[in-house]
């Protein structure tokens, strides 16, 4: 046993998550090393969803009957708990969206259709980085192609950090737009927001946070990050499939134009033309995922009961011991920072030959859950030589024990492969 | 290997596991027949499985209408490496039409589910060794592995066909 006075209770947290009770393959007990692509959710999210649909299901702003406004409240004051949970300036700057991917696509797109000074022009420049998520990479792609300008990106060290040899000729006065992924989801990079944002706003360019494997995981403060737009997603975070999180400052959602056209999102509408609504509803087109958002509300409420703060110390300790115990394991490489400093609860790894999908084939048959591919980061995997990654990723609920479980399933892979 | 390891609760497990992974499959992963791409060829494809990365550059010459030569370049997993190696071995020497037969066979193998051992049983002539591909049927994460080869053959030798037919290439 692990004595580390920086992790959680992790007994009783667990008793929260119904899921990781139950056992698989028969009787294994279920190691939950997944999180990276989509967390757990405790009973209490669970249950708003169907407390929701019990007694309070009805459209939100439509309506002036009981349940239109209770559903009206229950929505709005998901907002409020995202907004102080990123220490948003307004609540109008926290605009829901389906999910990362959707947020990032609003930005690159009405990036694209807007006005000077913002808008995006032929021969302007886009900067992303090799270790950019795909959801973070093709909407860009889209933007730069139908265009004309050119996309740009930073290349990673060896040892799976952020090259900035050259970020000031990447980030030059052409630049439109720097567009980053805040932690990676496969190498656990935390990259130096600080230094890009500085760099950005000198030469007038727009930073956006790609913070799906941050804001689940750190305390995170989108004013004092000072990018212009940040996004992630809720199921990431304990809450449900089907919302995500776009930030964006005020201002420049104001400026800019709406993105999906539908109800809400309008102040009149004639056969000719319309006018839009404020902020934050003129970036949410239709009827809202209203369950969704107002769980989300409610998985904030849980993690602010544990504390931010806290959940990442945890994660910091358990990142560390199971980087020394994987160090240990023969025939084992850490594609990714291999020290824990300024690294997220990602950690991939190759182990020999043997093919990642051979490696979370093995571990699954022994209840151990870890993702295995490219994590829909391909440019990186291209990067390091390699056609994939095994993938272990923790959340507040993962304790030491589940990392031991895992250097024995790894054993139990080398095993069964004759190695 | 994993056999002196069948004691315990460790026997369900190494079981299910051996139950995908047969020595056949095994022996093809660690020495795999036919890899290398190798003239002449009629027609080359290269193909991807993009959810896990899996890819195979696969070439095919035809005789008349034989197939007369499979060589591939390709890396993935076990399955994905297997799959194209025992292909090879048994499609090589086939009539285009015998050919066929097996892959469209092998294709129904993998999409039978869990019935995967009986259709295997039943099929087993045409089959041969890509009976011990019938445990992967019931991993829907890895038919695409098994298919990946299978399908990129199928697609050469319709482009060899069609070369031939229009005479690109006598
Ligand atoms: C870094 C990063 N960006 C974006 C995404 C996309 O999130 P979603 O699929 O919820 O849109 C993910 C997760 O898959 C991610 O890890």
């Amino acid at each position: 046993m692990v004595v580390n006075s920086q992790f959680l209770d992790t007994d009783a947290i667990r008793k929260d998550f119904p899921i990781l009770q139950r056992t698989v393959h028969g009787d294994k007990p279920l190691v939950y090393l997944d999180n990276a692509a989509t967390s757990q959710s405790p009973q209490q999210v669970i249950d708003s969803i169907v407390e929701y649909y019990s007694l309070h299901n009805a459209n939100v702003h439509r309506g002036i009957h009981v349940l239109a406004e209770e559903a009206t409240a229950l929505y709005e004051g998901a907002r409020d708990k995202v907004a102080a949970f990123i220490n948003a300036g307004a609540r109008e700057e926290v605009v829901f969206t389906k999910n990362s991917s959707e947020a990032l696509n609003l930005v690159a797109n009405v990036l694209g259709w807007a006005e000077a000074p913002y808008g995006i022009r032929p021969g302007d420049e886009i900067v992303i980085s090799e270790m950019e998520h795909h959801s973070n990479i093709v909407p860009w792609q889209l933007t730069a192609e139908r265009i004309g300008a050119k996309l740009r990106w930073f290349g990673i060290t060896d040892e799976g950090r952020l090259d900035l040899s050259n970020v000031n000729e990447l980030i030059n006065e052409r630049t439109k737009v720097v567009s980053l992924v805040h932690v990676s989801n496969i190498l656990g990079t935390v990259n130096p927001v600080e230094t890009i944002v500085k760099r950005a706003h000198e030469v007038g360019a727009l930073v956006v946070l790609d913070a799906s494997q941050s804001a689940p995981h750190l305390p995170l403060d989108v004013q004092a990050l000072g990018a212009d737009f940040v996004a992630f997603t809720g199921h990431k975070m304990l809450g449900p499939t089907g919302v995500g999180v776009l930030w964006g400052r005020r201002d420049l959602l104001e400026e800019l134009p709406p993105f999906l056209g539908g109800g809400e999102m309008i102040q009149t509408v004639t056969m000719e033309k319309s006018t839009y609504a404020g902020l934050p509803h003129k970036y949410e087109a239709g009827t809202p995922p209203i369950s969704e958002v107002i769980a989300l509300g409610t998985a904030v409420d849980y993690l602010n009961g544990i504390g931010m703060d806290k959940v990442a110390a945890h994660e910091h300790a358990i990142t560390e011991y199971a980087l020394g115990r994987l160090q240990d394991v023969e025939g084992l490489r850490i594609i990714g920072p291999a020290t824990n400093e300024d690294r997220g609860a990602a950690i991939s790894f190759v182990l020999g030959d043997i093919h990642p999908h051979d490696v979370g084939q093995v571990l699954d048959e022994h209840g151990i859950a870890v993702r295995v591919g490219h994590h829909c980061a391909r440019p990186v995997c291209v990067r390091f030589g390699i056609p994939a990654t095994t993938r272990a990723s923790f959340y507040l609920y993962s304790t030491p024990a589940e990392v031991d479980a895992l250097i024995v399933g790894l054993d139990q892979v080398k095993r069964f492969f004759g190695v | 290997m994993a056999a002196e390891h069948r004691e315990g609760r460790e026997v369900s497990t190494e079981m299910q596991l051996e139950s995908m992974y047969q020595e056949i499959i095994l022996d093809h992963y660690r020495h795999p027949h036919h890899k290398g791409l190798r003239e002449p060829f009629a027609s080359q494809v290269h193909h991807v499985n993009p959810t896990c990365g899996d890819e195979v550059t696969m070439r095919v010459d035809l005789k008349g209408d034989v197939i007369s030569d499979i060589s591939y370049e390709s890396q993935g997993c076990s399955i994905s490496q297997a799959s194209a190696s025992v292909m090879a071995d048994l499609l090589i020497g086939k009539s285009v039409e015998q050919a066929r037969e097996v892959q469209e066979t092998f294709l129904r193998l993998m999409q039978s589910k869990l019935d995967g051992p009986e259709f295997a049983e039943e099929h087993e002539e045409v089959l041969e060794d890509a009976v011990a591909f019938a445990g992967v049927a019931k991993y829907p994460g890895r038919v695409k592995c098994a298919l990946l080869s299978w399908m990129a053959w199928k697609d050469a030798t319709a482009q060899a066909l069609d070369d031939t037919e229009s005479g690109v290439k006598a």
